[in-house]
C-alpha cells in the first residue's frame, strides 16, 4: 500500500482478524530401517550434490542393512581415503571385497570403483583377445576411458549392472559419482551412449569403414567441410584413432547405447529406491530439488530426502534470545566458573540459531515437496572415518523416528511450532 | 598493493567443492583491483557464481564491469561459453566464423568439444592466456586475471591440458596453441592458490592438489583456510572441556545465578554442547597444524554471518590484500 490509507480502511483491518498463517506442511517420515528390511529392496542409489556425505551414507546404509541380515554390497566411487583404508577398501582391485562385522546377521561387502579397469573389462568380456588388444592400446580410447566427462557415472552404471546380474547380493547400495551436478549421474551414461553411437561419430569415421561413401554422399559438401576442421583442429591422427577405435568397438557388441539403456532400464524396475542426500544448505537443497523433480520425470521411485550434518541443540527449553541474555547475566554476576558458563550459553544462543536457520531451508524443501519423506542425521563432532563412525550414522539413518534425546522427531531439526 | 612488488599477474583460483572458492576468488578480484588496478575475474564452469555474488544478471560472454574499487579500480567478469569461445577461435584462426555457425546449428561444436576431453580446456586456458597477455596501445589491460578454476580434483588436468592434448594431437594449431598457454601458466606470472577448509577432506585434497601441482610444474601459490570460526568457549578451557570434562553441575550455579531456572537437565544439555563444540574446535585445530605443515603461505578468512553480499566480499578482500602485502614484501 504505497498511499495513505484513510481511517476508515484502517479500522476496518483493526475489525477484522488477520487471516490465519498458512501452516506449514509437515514432512512425513522416513524409514529407511525398513526399506533396507525389505527383501523386495534390491537396489538402493544415493544420489546428491558433491560434499553432502554420499558415500558415508551409502556405507553406513550398507551397514545397517547387512546387521539386519542381508547380503548387501556397496558401490563407493570416492571415498575419503581413510574411510577406505579403514573398510580395506585401499586396494584397487574393483571387485567386491568382505567386511569383517562383528556380529552382524548379514554380510556386509564394498568396493570402490576403477573406471577405468571396469571399462576394459568390458572390452575384455566382449571382444576377442586380439581385438581387445587392439582397442586397449588405442590412444583415443585411453583418453576415454580416463578422462572423459561422464565416464564414470556411465562406468558406475555399468558396474552396478554387473553386480546386479551375478545374483551374488540381495542388496546393492551405490554411491553416485561426485558430479557438479547430481543430474549428471543419470544423463552422462546417455550422452556418452549417444556419443559413441552417434550419426556424427559414424560420419566422421565413415572413410575407415565398408560403406564410407554412401554414407558422405548422403550428407553432402557441408559434412566435408566439418571433417576437414575437425581434422584442422584436433590433428588427422585423433581421428584415424577415433576411427580404428569405433570401427573395432563396432564389431564387438551391439553398440554402447544398448548396454546404457538396459542398465538405466535397471533403474526403473520396481525394487529399486533413490535416496537424495542434502546438507541443510540452500545450494545442496536445490540440487536436491531438481534430482526430486527429475526422478518424479522418469518415473523413478524416490524413498526420501536425507537430511545430513543437522546441528540439533541438545536442549530444546532455552530460546536463543534467552540464551544470549543470560549468558549477558552470568557475565554480571561474575564468580567462578561464569566465563565457562557464560561461553556455554552463548554457544547454546548460537546452536539455537543455527538450528532455526537449518530447519527454516527443511521447511521450504517441504513446502515445495510435501510428498517427500524426510530423516535429519546430525552432524558427528569429527569425520566418519571407521565402522564405530558408520554405525553410529547408521542408528541416526534408521533408528525410530521418536527417538532423539529432545523429543523432537528425526525428520525435524526443531520442533514444529504450533500457534 | 605496489603493481611491480607483487609479480603474479594470473591467480588461478581452486578448492574442494563446497570450499567457497568462487567467494575467494571473487574477493581476491576486488583486492587486487584496489588503487586503481584493472582486474578480469574468469568463470570457468558455467555457474553463474559470480553474477550471483555481484548481484547482477547472469553474465554473457563478455566483459563486464562487475564492481569499482577505491582509486579508480575496477573489476571486470567474464563467465567462458565454450561454444562461443570456440568460434571465436575458428575465426582467429581460419576465418571460418559462418561456417562455425552453420555447425554450430549441426551440434558439430558440441561435438567437438566431446570427442577430445582436452578441448574445453584448452580453449579456457587460451582465453585466459589471451586476457594475461592483452596489450592496447603497448599498455598491458589488465593488471591481474582472476581465474574461478574447476575444483582440486580436476585442477591440474585442467591447467595441464596440453599434456593430454599433446598426447592426443601431436600436431596442429591446437597444439602450437597449447605450447603458448603452458609457458604463461608454467611461469613466475601465474600462481594457483588452494582453498579449503578445516575439515578432512578438503585438507586431504589440498595436499594432494599441491603435490600434484608442483609434480606438474605448476607454480603454487598460498593455502586460504576459508570460513574460520572463533571459539565460543575461554580459550583456557577448550582442551578440559574437550576431553570431557565438563558437567551440568559445574555450570548450574552460574546459571541459577542468572535465573535460568529450568533445572539440571538444561545444565547437562548446555554441558554436552559445549563438550561437542571444543572437541570440533580441538579436530581443527589439528587440521590447521596440518595446513601449516604444507609448506605454503596460509590466510585464514573468517566466515562470516549471514549471506555473502559484495559488502561481504570487499571485508574478505581486506583480509587478502593484508596477506598478500605481507607475501610480497617477505
Amino acid at each position: 500500500m504505497s498511499t495513505a490509507p484513510d481511517e476508515a480502511t484502517t479500522a476496518e483491518h483493526h475489525r477484522h482478524p488477520r487471516p490465519a498463517p498458512h501452516p506449514m506442511p509437515e514432512a512425513l517420515p522416513l524409514d529407511l530401517s525398513e526399506l533396507i528390511a525389505d527383501r523386495q529392496t534390491r537396489i538402493v542409489v544415493c544420489c546428491g550434490a558433491g560434499g553432502v556425505g554420499k558415500t558415508t551414507t551409502s556405507a553406513a546404509l550398507a551397514l545397517a542393512a547387512a546387521e539386519a541380515g542381508r547380503t548387501v554390497v556397496v558401490l563407493t566411487i570416492d571415498p575419503a581415503r581413510r574411510l577406505a583404508q579403514s573398510l580395506g577398501l585401499a586396494e584397487l582391485d574393483n571387485e567386491p571385497r568382505r567386511i569383517d562385522v562383528p556380529g552382524a546377521k548379514g554380510e556386509l561387502h564394498a568396493m570402490m570403483l576403477d573406471m577405468k579397469r571396469t571399462f576394459d573389462d568390458v572390452v575384455c568380456a566382449h571382444a576377442p583377445p586380439e581385438r581387445a588388444e587392439q582397442i586397449l592400446a588405442n590412444p583415443f580410447y585411453q583418453a576415454l576411458s580416463s578422462s572423459f566427462a561422464g565416464t564414470q557415472e556411465y562406468m558406475a552404471m555399468e558396474k552396478l549392472g554387473q553386480l546386479r546380474a551375478s545374483e551374488q547380493w540381495d542388496l546393492i547400495v551405490v554411491d553416485t559419482p561426485p558430479s557438479r551436478s547430481a543430474l549428471d549421474f543419470l544423463d552422462a551414461p546417455n550422452r556418452m551412449s549417444r556419443f559413441l553411437d552417434g550419426t556424427m561419430i559414424r560420419l566422421l569415421t565413415a572413410p575407415a569403414r565398408a560403406g564410407g561413401r554412401a554414407g558422405m554422399r548422403l550428407v553432402g559438401a557441408g559434412f566435408l567441410v566439418f571433417s576437414r576442421i575437425i581434422s584442422k583442429i584436433l590433428g588427422g591422427q585423433l581421428l584415424r584413432d577415433i576411427s580404428s577405435f569405433v570401427s573395432a568397438l563396432d564389431t564387438m557388441f551391439g553398440g554402447f547405447r544398448e548396454r546404457a539403456t538396459a542398465t538405466y532400464e535397471l533403474l526403473r524396475r520396481p525394487g529399486t529406491w533413490f535416496v537424495v542426500v542434502a546438507t541443510p544448505e540452500s545450494d545442496a537443497l536445490r540440487e536436491a530439488s531438481y534430482f526430486v523433480d527429475r526422478l518424479s520425470t522418469e518415473g523413478m521411485p524416490l524413498a526420501g530426502l536425507v537430511l545430513n550434518r543437522t546441528h540439533p541443540p541438545a536442549s530444546i527449553a532455552l530460546s536463543a534470545t534467552r540464551a544470549a541474555g543470560a549468558a549477558e547475566e552470568v557475565l554480571e554476576a561474575g564468580g567462578e566458573g561464569a566465563e565457562l558458563a557464560a561461553g556455554a550459553l552463548r554457544l547454546h544462543a548460537e546452536r539455537m540459531s543455527a538450528a532455526a536457520r537449518e530447519q527454516r531451508l527443511a521447511d521450504r524443501f517441504t513446502s515445495a515437496h510435501p510428498e517427500v519423506p524426510v530423516r535429519t542425521v546430525p552432524a558427528a563432532a569429527g569425520d566418519v572415518h571407521d565402522l564405530e563412525g558408520l554405525r553410529v550414522m547408521a542408528d541416526a539413518l534408521t533408528g525410530p523416528d521418536a527417538d532423539t534425546p529432545t523429543g523432537v522427531p528425526r525428520t525435524r531439526i526443531l520442533p514444529a511450532r504450533h500457534r | 598493493m605496489e603493481p611491480e612488488a607483487f609479480p603474479v599477474r594470473c591467480h588461478v583460483v581452486t578448492g574442494k567443492g563446497g570450499t567457497g572458492k568462487t567467494t575467494v576468488a571473487a574477493a581476491l578480484a576486488l583486492a587486487l583491483a584496489a588503487d586503481g588496478r584493472q582486474v578480469l575475474l574468469v568463470e570457468t564452469e558455467g555457474r553463474q557464481g559470480i553474477a550471483q555474488l555481484f548481484d547482477t544478471p547472469p553474465l554473457p560472454y563478455e566483459e563486464r564491469r562487475v564492481a569499482v574499487t577505491r582509486g579508480g579500480g575496477e573489476v571486470k567478469a567474464l563467465a567462458i561459453d565454450i561454444e562461443l569461445a570456440l568460434l571465436e577461435y575458428l575465426e582467429m584462426f581460419y576465418n571460418l566464423k559462418r561456417a562455425g555457425r552453420a555447425l554450430r546449428k549441426m551440434g558439430a561444436i558440441d561435438f567437438a568439444t566431446t570427442i577430445a576431453p582436452g578441448l574445453r580446456d584448452v580453449l579456457l586456458t587460451g582465453k585466459i592466456k589471451e586476457a594475461v597477455t592483452r596489450r592496447r596501445d603497448g599498455e598491458r589491460v589488465y593488471d591481474a586475471v582472476v581465474v574461478d578454476a574447476p575444483p582440486t580434483g580436476r585442477i591440474t588436468r585442467f591447467l595441464g591440458v596440453t599434456g593430454e592434448m599433446a598426447g592426443l594431437t601431436r600436431s596442429g594449431p591446437i597444439k602450437t596453441q597449447s605450447d603458448g598457454v603452458m609457458a604463461v601458466l608454467k611461469s613466475p606470472q601465474t600462481a594457483v592458490h588452494v582453498v579449503t577448509l578445516l575439515e578432512d577432506m578438503p585438507v586431504q585434497e589440498t595436499a594432494d592438489a599441491l603435490a600434484e601441482l608442483t609434480a606438474a610444474g605448476l607454480p603454487v601459490g598460498s593455502v586460504v583456510v576459508n570460513m574460520a570460526t572463533e571459539p565460543l568457549l575461554p580459550e583456557e578451557e577448550l582442551d578440559r572441556v574437550a576431553a570431557g570434562r565438563l558437567s551440568g553441575a559445574e555450570l548450574a550455579p552460574a546459571l541459577a545465578a542468572a535465573h535460568v531456572h529450568d533445572g539440571a537437565e538444561l545444565a547437562t544439555a548446555l554441558a554436552a554442547e559445549a563438550v561437542e563444540h571444543a572437541q570440533r574446535w580441538a579436530a581443527q585445530d589439528e587440521l590447521r597444524a596440518e595446513v601449516d605443515g604444507l609448506g605454503r603461505p596460509v590466510v585464514e578468512l573468517p566466515l562470516l554471518p549471514g549471506p555473502i553480499d559484495v559488502g561481504a566480499l570487499f571485508e574478505l578482500a581486506g583480509r587478502l590484500e593484508d596477506h598478500f602485502r605481507t607475501e610480497a614484501a617477505a
